[in-house]
């Protein structure tokens, strides 16, 4: 079954087949998203985000906000690798539920 | 798939119905929500609308119906937020409650359905939104400070939602009604509206249809480079 972790990874395919500067996903689950060492400007990193918010409603059947304020002035940003937003994304899916 | 898809809020009644009804009869493809059931698209009469019970200011109710036009049709080509709230009254008899009800449908409702639309227009690079004001605002209409003042809010939205969308291929104009008989303003006394209309260069109420020809300006392809504009009827 897919993952949170798969979905993420392909919404970072897509975008990299089409962005000029590309996000390396050679690290694979510790791959940098966002912050120091990605590409991503915040117009960038807005679209991507968006793009796995609708991917992980339409695949997983999880509804979340990936971005607001308070995610973006987290102490530790869920955003920085693959393996934080996937958990992350777990996390609110969960409160979700509740 | 070549129809529009096209979002327009408020169609139980008013302006919004004969919006409705107009995209519907060019052939485009109408989804639309109000607070209560709706009568004239009852039993399918139009195969082309599809109506939501949603009040704007729902954030998980508005986000339904994007999600709706998402997964059935993969577009979304306009949004108009017509869905309009008055409240037609000296200040000082101004319930705060009543202030909040106006700014929740008519600001609140506006940001959030322009924030959603947003999100699925950037995918083709292309789309239109046209938010309602009201020429009270210019007019300082008195009688109609919380009208006036949310109606305030829907423009300054338009003018910056304009800059942070452009890079996304989606503008954002509001028109700006005079008069027009609806349910809105039946509780205005008629000789307070004589004096509003004298205010006009064109001293006449509005129609929908006026509404409706601004509007189809704003949604045609080569009004690509117009945005951020506010479009006042009757030359006020
Ligand atoms: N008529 C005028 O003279 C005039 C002048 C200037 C500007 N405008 C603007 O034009 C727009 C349309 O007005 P109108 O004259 O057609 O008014 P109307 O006849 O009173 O109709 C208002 C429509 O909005 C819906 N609505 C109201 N609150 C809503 C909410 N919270 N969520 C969802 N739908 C809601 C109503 O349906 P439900 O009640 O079922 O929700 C109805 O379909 C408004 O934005 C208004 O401010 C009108």
């Amino acid at each position: 079954m897919k993952g949170i972790q798969d979905v993420i990874t392909e919404q970072i395919q897509s975008y990299n087949e089409v962005a000029d500067e590309k996000i390396d996903t050679a690290n694979g689950e510790e791959s940098v998203i966002y912050g120091k060492g990605s590409p991503l400007d915040s117009v960038g990193f807005v679209s991507l985000m968006l793009d796995i918010e609708q991917a992980v409603a339409d695949e997983l059947n999880i509804d979340i906000t990936l971005v607001d304020a308070r995610a973006m002035s987290q102490k530790h940003s869920p955003f920085r690798t693959i393996k934080s937003l996937a958990e992350y994304i777990g996390k609110l899916s969960e409160q979700g539920d509740e | 798939m070549s129809e529009r898809i096209i979002l327009i809020t408020g169609t139980r009644k008013g302006i919004g119905e004969a919006l409705a009804k107009y995209y519907l009869s060019k052939g485009d493809i109408v989804i639309g929500c109000s607070r209560s059931e709706i009568e004239w698209s009852k039993n399918g009469a139009f195969e082309n609308y599809r109506h939501f019970l949603t009040d704007v200011s729902d954030e998980k109710a508005a986000k339904e119906i994007f999600s709706f036009i998402r997964k059935k049709y993969g577009k979304l080509d306009a949004l108009i937020n017509n869905a309009g709230r008055a409240s037609m009254n000296h200040s000082l008899l101004t319930p705060i409650d009543t202030m909040r009800d106006v700014f929740n449908t008519n600001t609140v409702g506006t940001f959030l359905f322009c924030r959603e639309a947003v999100k699925l227009m950037r995918k083709e690079k292309n789309g239109r939104i046209v938010n309602f004001s009201t020429v009270a605002v210019p007019l300082k209409l008195d009688g109609e400070a919380v009208y006036a003042a949310s109606k305030a809010a829907v423009v300054s939205l338009t003018q910056v939602l304009a800059k942070e969308f452009a890079e996304f291929g989606v503008t954002v104009n509001a028109v700006g009604p005079v008069p027009i008989k609806t349910d809105l303003i039946r509780g205005v006394p008629e000789d307070k509206i004589k004096r509003l209309l004298d205010r006009q260069a064109i001293r006449r109420y509005g129609t929908p249809e006026d509404v409706i020809n601004v509007i189809d300006f704003f949604l045609k392809p080569e009004s690509d480079f117009i945005t951020g504009q506010v479009i006042y009827l009757g030359g006020v």
